[in-house]
C-alpha cells in the first residue's frame, strides 16, 4: 500500500493520500499524505475500521486536489452512495481497497468499486444484530424509555453528525433558526428530536457504517437509529445503499408500486 | 488554612459517607454503568466506583451545568415580567471522587466566571459544592497532569483529599473550611496521621511535554502551520469542549413553553464553525485550523496572561474521547519542540 | 445578593423610524423610571437587545449620551432575534442589557478635526458620536462626515443626513455606490475609500473614525494613510459576534483581546497588533 501510495503521488496521479496512521494508546488515526515521506506512514490493518470518505467533502482535504483513500468496505460503501447523490463524480478520486486476506486493489473507477462491492455482502455486526434484535423486542413505551435514557447522556457536541460521511450538508438542518427546528440546547426531548430528525434524514442513505455510534464521545448507541432504518428501507423497497450507483434514492422516489402499507 | 493530615479507615470511610447520607446531604459520586463511569447522585456507598482512572465527563456541570437557567419570564401581548433566579434555591452538594485534574479545573473556571463583571450565579454553586477528591492511583498514557503543574496527589481545588493506602485505609488531608466541617461532623472517624506520606500511593504520571515559556513558545507558534498541520483531521465537533473541565465558553439561548419561558446559557465550543459565525456570512475563523488554534491559544497563552492560569489541567479527556484522535499534549509537544518552529 | 449580571432591563419601544429597507431605528425608554435614571453610557458602548421568547441580539446604542432618557437602536433585519424585532410595535416591550465596551474618547479630541467615515449599516455608532459632538459643538474644530451605502434607499438616518447636510458646522459628502444613485441623485457615485481619497482631508490635527463592513475598512485604512493619518488617530469599532457582553462566553476575541471588554473600539495601530481573526 505504501508503494502503491508513493507511485501515486510521485506520478502526480493524486495529490493527497487519506489513509491511518499510528495514534495515541494504540489506536490508528485518519493520516493525510502529502509526498513520499508522508505515505511511509501509512499503515493498514484490523483497527482501521473508520470510515474516511467524510473527509472527501472538507475543504481542509479538498484544497490539495485529487485524493486516493485508503478504503475498508465502509468508506468504499460511501463513496459510492456519495456518488449516487452528485457529491463526487469518477474520475475524482482513486481507492485503495485492502480485502480481509490483505490484498489490495486499486480503484480508479466508481466501476470497479462498484464490481467489487457486488462480491461482498453487507453485513452488520453481531454487537449491533443483537441490540437492534432487542430494541425491536420492546414495546413502544420501553424503546422510547431506552432511548430518554440514552439522551439524558447526549451532550450535543455533533461527533456524530461530523463523522459521518452522508452529513456532508453545508448547513444542517439544526443550525437554521429561522424557525429553530431543534432547541441548540442538550434537552432531553431536543436531543431525541436532533437525534430522529437525522435518522429520517439518512433514512435510505445511511450505509450502516456505525461511524456515529463510534464517534460519540459518551458511548450512546446512535448508530442503531439510521441502521434499523437502513433495513426498514431494504425489506420495503429491497434497496440497500452505497453499494451500486443504479440504486436511486429509495425515500425520495415515487414508484407506483411502493408499498402503502405504513398509511393507517 | 493549613492542611491537616489525618487517617479515615476504609470502615470509617462509610460510615462517614453514612452519616452524611443521614443528614441528607446530597451526594455525588462516580458510578458505573455499563461501559460508561460518570458522576450521578448517590444513596449509598456500595454505589461508588472503586476501580476506574477518570469519569467519563468531567466535574464541571456540578458548577456550570450544561444547561443553566438564567431567568424566568412570563409573557403576554401587553406585558412582560421577569422573575430573577432565586440564588437561595442552589443546593448544598458534596462530590466525591473527584480526581485532582477536575478539582484543579475549578480554579480556571472561577478565574473565567469570578473576573468582573462576577457571575453570581456560578460563584454560589461553587460556593455550595464540596469536593472529596481522590488522589489516583491509577492513570493511562492520556494523562499529562504532571506536565502543566498538576499532579496525581494535587489538592488545589478539593476540600478534602483522600488517598487510597495499601491497606484501604485513606490518607485524608483537610485542606479548606469546608474540608473541615466534614470532619466536625464526625471528628471520631478521623485519626491523627501527621507525617504521613501519600507520595508512594500516587500514580507515576511521566511528563508528556516540557511547559517551561510555554505562554511564549505558543505565541510564537502563532504565524506557523503547526495547527493547520495537526488539526488537518480535525472533524470540527465539539466533544473535546464538552468533556473538558475548564472550557466555559457558552451560547445564551430563550425557551419558552406557552406566555412562560426562560433564558438558559448553554454549552458552546470554538470548535463549531457556528461559534464565530457573523449574520452577513463572514467568519473570523473560517478554518478547522484556526479554530485549533483558538482552543490552544486559548488554553495555553490568553488564559494565563488575562487571569493568571491555564486553561488546560492535563486530563486527557479531550484526547481519550476526540473521534480521529487529536491529542492535545501531542499537539503541545509538537509546538514545545524548538526544531519544529 | 450580587445581582444577576444577565438580567435585562425592560424597555419599551416608544418609536420606531424606518431608516431603510430592512433597517429600523427603535427608541427605547426604561419601564422603571428609576433604572432609567441611574443609567448612564458613554458614547461607543453597545449593549443585548432582546425579545423574550427568541433570544439576545448584540448592537451598539446608536443615540448619543448627552441625550438623557432614551437609548436608540438602529438594526437591520437579519437573524431569527432581529427579524423577531423587526415584528413589533411601538408600545412593545424588550430587553436591554449593558451598557459594555470601552469608549470613543472623545473628551481628548478637544479642539481637533473630526473626520467620520462610514459605510452602510455601521452609521448607526458613529451617529451617536457625531451628535455627542455636534452637541458640544464648541469642543472641535471641522467637523466633516463621509457615508456611503450600495443605493440611495440603503443610507440610514435620512432626516438627519438632510439636517446636517443643511448645517453650517458640519460637512457632509454621501455617495452610493456605482448604480445605486435614483435620478435625482445628488451626492457622489464611487465607494467610500474613494471618494475619501477625492475630498482629501487634511490629516493635520485631525482625527479619522471608520466603521464599516470589513472590506470597506481594510481599503480606507490604506487611503487614511496617504493622506498622512498616523495610525494612533485613526479609530474604528469592531463587530465581532457575542452573546454575553462580559468577557466570558469565548466568542468575540481577536487573539488575547476581547471586543466586548477591551473594544469594541480600537485605533488602526491597535489593530495592526491584532491577529486577523476579525
Amino acid at each position: 500500500m505504501i508503494e502503491t501510495a508513493k507511485k501515486l503521488l510521485k506520478n502526480g496521479d493524486v495529490n493527497i493520500v487519506i489513509g491511518y496512521s499510528e495514534g495515541s494508546q494504540g489506536r490508528v488515526r485518519p493520516f493525510f499524505a502529502r509526498n513520499e515521506e508522508e505515505a511511509e506512514n501509512l499503515v493498514y490493518d484490523n483497527r482501521c475500521t473508520q470510515n474516511l470518505a467524510m473527509y472527501v467533502s472538507k475543504k481542509e482535504i479538498s484544497k490539495y486536489g485529487k485524493p486516493a483513500i485508503v478504503a475498508n468496505i465502509h468508506t468504499l460503501r460511501g463513496i459510492i452512495r456519495l456518488a449516487v447523490e452528485n457529491q463526487i463524480k469518477d474520475g475524482d478520486l482513486i481507492a485503495l481497497h485492502i480485502n480481509d486476506k490483505d490484498e489490495m486493489t486499486v480503484c480508479s473507477t466508481l466501476e470497479e468499486i462498484e464490481t467489487h462491492l457486488a462480491t461482498v455482502t453487507p453485513q452488520i455486526s453481531d454487537e449491533d444484530k443483537v441490540m437492534i434484535e432487542k430494541l425491536d423486542a420492546m414495546s413502544l413505551t420501553e424503546r422510547r424509555n431506552f432511548w430518554e435514557k440514552e439522551m439524558e447522556n447526549c451532550i450535543k457536541c455533533y461527533a456524530c453528525r461530523q463523522a459521518c460521511p452522508l452529513c456532508y450538508c453545508t448547513q444542517c438542518t439544526v443550525e437554521v433558526n429561522q424557525p429553530q427546528w431543534i432547541p441548540v440546547e442538550a434537552s432531553i426531548d431536543g436531543n431525541l428530536e436532533w437525534h430522529i430528525m437525522r435518522a429520517m434524514h439518512l433514512s435510505g442513505r445511511c450505509i450502516s457504517c456505525g461511524q456515529c455510534g463510534d464517534a460519540c464521545p459518551v458511548g450512546i448507541p446512535i448508530h442503531l437509529l439510521p441502521m434499523k432504518l437502513s433495513q426498514e428501507v431494504k425489506n420495503i423497497y429491497g434497496s440497500i445503499s452505497g453499494m451500486n450507483r443504479s440504486e436511486g434514492c429509495a425515500m425520495a422516489t415515487y414508484q407506483p408500486g411502493d408499498k402503502e402499507n405504513f398509511i393507517g | 488554612m493549613n492542611t491537616q493530615i489525618k487517617i479515615l479507615k476504609s470502615a470509617n470511610y462509610i460510615k462517614l459517607l453514612q452519616k452524611l447520607f443521614d443528614h441528607k446531604k446530597n451526594i455525588y459520586g462516580p458510578v458505573r454503568q455499563g461501559k460508561r463511569i460518570g458522576y450521578q447522585k448517590i444513596n449509598s456507598a456500595n454505589e461508588l466506583a472503586t476501580d476506574f482512572i477518570i469519569p467519563d465527563m468531567s466535574a464541571k456541570s456540578f458548577v456550570f451545568p450544561c444547561i443553566e437557567k438564567l431567568f424566568s419570564f412570563t409573557k403576554d401581548k401587553e406585558n412582560v415580567e421577569i422573575q430573577n433566579l432565586n440564588l437561595d434555591n442552589i443546593p448544598e452538594k458534596i462530590i466525591v471522587g473527584i480526581r485532582p485534574c477536575d478539582a484543579l479545573g475549578m480554579k480556571s473556571l472561577k478565574a473565567i466566571f469570578g473576573r468582573d463583571p462576577a457571575d453570581s450565579i456560578f460563584q454560589t454553586r461553587l460556593e455550595r459544592t464540596t469536593f472529596i477528591g481522590y488522589a489516583c492511583n491509577q492513570a493511562d498514557d492520556y494523562c499529562f497532569c504532571t506536565s502543566i503543574n498538576g499532579g496525581p496527589g494535587n489538592t488545589e481545588g478539593s476540600d478534602i483529599l483522600l488517598t487510597k493506602t495499601d491497606s484501604g485505609d485513606y490518607i485524608a488531608e483537610i485542606i479548606t473550611p469546608k474540608g473541615e466541617s466534614i470532619v466536625a461532623s464526625a471528628p471520631e472517624l478521623f485519626e491523627d496521621g501527621s507525617g504521613l506520606d501519600k507520595q508512594k500511593y500516587l500514580a507515576d504520571v511521566p511528563k508528556r511535554f516540557d511547559d517551561s515559556n510555554l505562554e511564549n513558545k505558543m505565541k510564537a507558534a502563532f504565524d506557523t502551520n503547526v495547527f493547520d498541520e495537526y488539526a488537518i483531521r480535525c472533524i470540527g465537533c465539539a466533544a473535546c469542549a464538552y468533556v473538558c473541565p475548564t472550557c466555559a465558553c457558552f451560547d445564551i439561548q430563550d425557551r419558552t413553553k406557552g406566555s412562560k419561558g426562560e433564558r438558559i446559557r448553554t454549552w458552546d465550543s470554538c470548535g463549531l464553525k457556528l461559534f464565530t459565525l457573523h449574520t452577513s456570512g463572514h467568519n473570523p475563523r473560517e478554518t478547522q485550523g484556526v479554530r485549533w488554534r483558538q482552543r490552544l491559544m486559548h488554553k495555553f497563552s490568553y488564559m494565563p496572561e488575562r487571569l493568571e492560569v491555564r486553561g488546560c489541567v492535563g486530563c486527557g479527556r479531550c484526547s481519550r474521547r476526540c473521534p480521529v484522535d487529536m491529542n492535545i499534549a501531542e499537539s503541545i509537544n509538537i509546538i514545545t519542540d524548538e526544531n519544529i518552529i | 445578593m450580587e445581582q444577576n449580571i444577565y438580567l435585562p432591563y425592560r424597555m419599551k419601544i416608544v418609536k420606531i423610524t424606518e431608516e431603510a429597507p430592512f433597517v429600523r431605528t427603535f427608541r427605547l425608554e426604561f419601564i422603571n423610571p428609576e433604572e432609567g435614571e441611574k443609567f448612564t453610557f458613554k458614547t461607543g458602548q453597545f449593549a443585548e437587545y432582546s425579545v423574550f421568547g427568541e433570544g439576545e441580539s448584540t448592537f451598539c446604542i446608536a443615540s448619543p449620551h448627552t441625550r438623557k432618557g432614551y437609548v436608540e437602536c438602529t438594526f437591520r433585519q437579519a437573524g431569527r432575534v432581529t427579524t423577531a424585532l423587526s415584528n413589533l410595535e411601538e408600545g412593545d416591550l424588550i430587553g436591554f442589557r449593558g451598557p459594555y465596551g470601552n469608549i470613543f474618547p472623545i473628551d481628548q479630541w478637544k479642539d481637533k478635526n473630526l473626520v467620520f467615515i462610514a459605510g452602510g449599516i455601521a452609521l448607526p455608532p458613529m451617529r451617536s458620536v457625531i451628535w455627542s459632538c455636534l452637541d458640544n459643538r464648541g469642543n472641535y474644530k471641522e467637523i466633516t462626515v463621509f457615508y456611503g451605502a450600495k443605493t440611495a434607499n440603503d443610507l440610514v438616518y435620512k432626516h438627519e443626513l438632510k439636517e446636517w447636510e443643511e448645517r453650517p458646522d458640519i460637512k457632509l459628502y454621501t455617495t452610493v455606490d456605482p448604480g445605486g444613485e435614483t435620478p435625482d441623485w445628488k451626492g457622489e457615485v464611487g465607494f467610500v475609500p474613494a471618494i475619501v481619497d477625492k475630498f482629501a482631508p487634511t490629516a493635520e490635527n485631525t482625527i479619522a473614525i471608520v466603521c464599516g463592513p470589513p472590506v470597506m475598512i481594510k481599503n480606507t485604512f490604506p487611503v487614511l494613510k496617504k493622506l498622512g493619518f498616523a495610525d494612533e488617530n485613526i479609530y474604528t469599532t469592531l463587530e465581532n459576534r457575542m452573546k454575553c457582553g462580559f468577557g466570558k462566553c469565548g466568542r468575540c476575541n481577536v487573539g488575547k483581546t476581547y471586543v466586548c471588554k477591551d473594544g469594541p473600539v480600537f485605533t488602526a495601530a491597535q489593530l495592526a497588533e491584532l491577529p486577523n481573526e476579525y
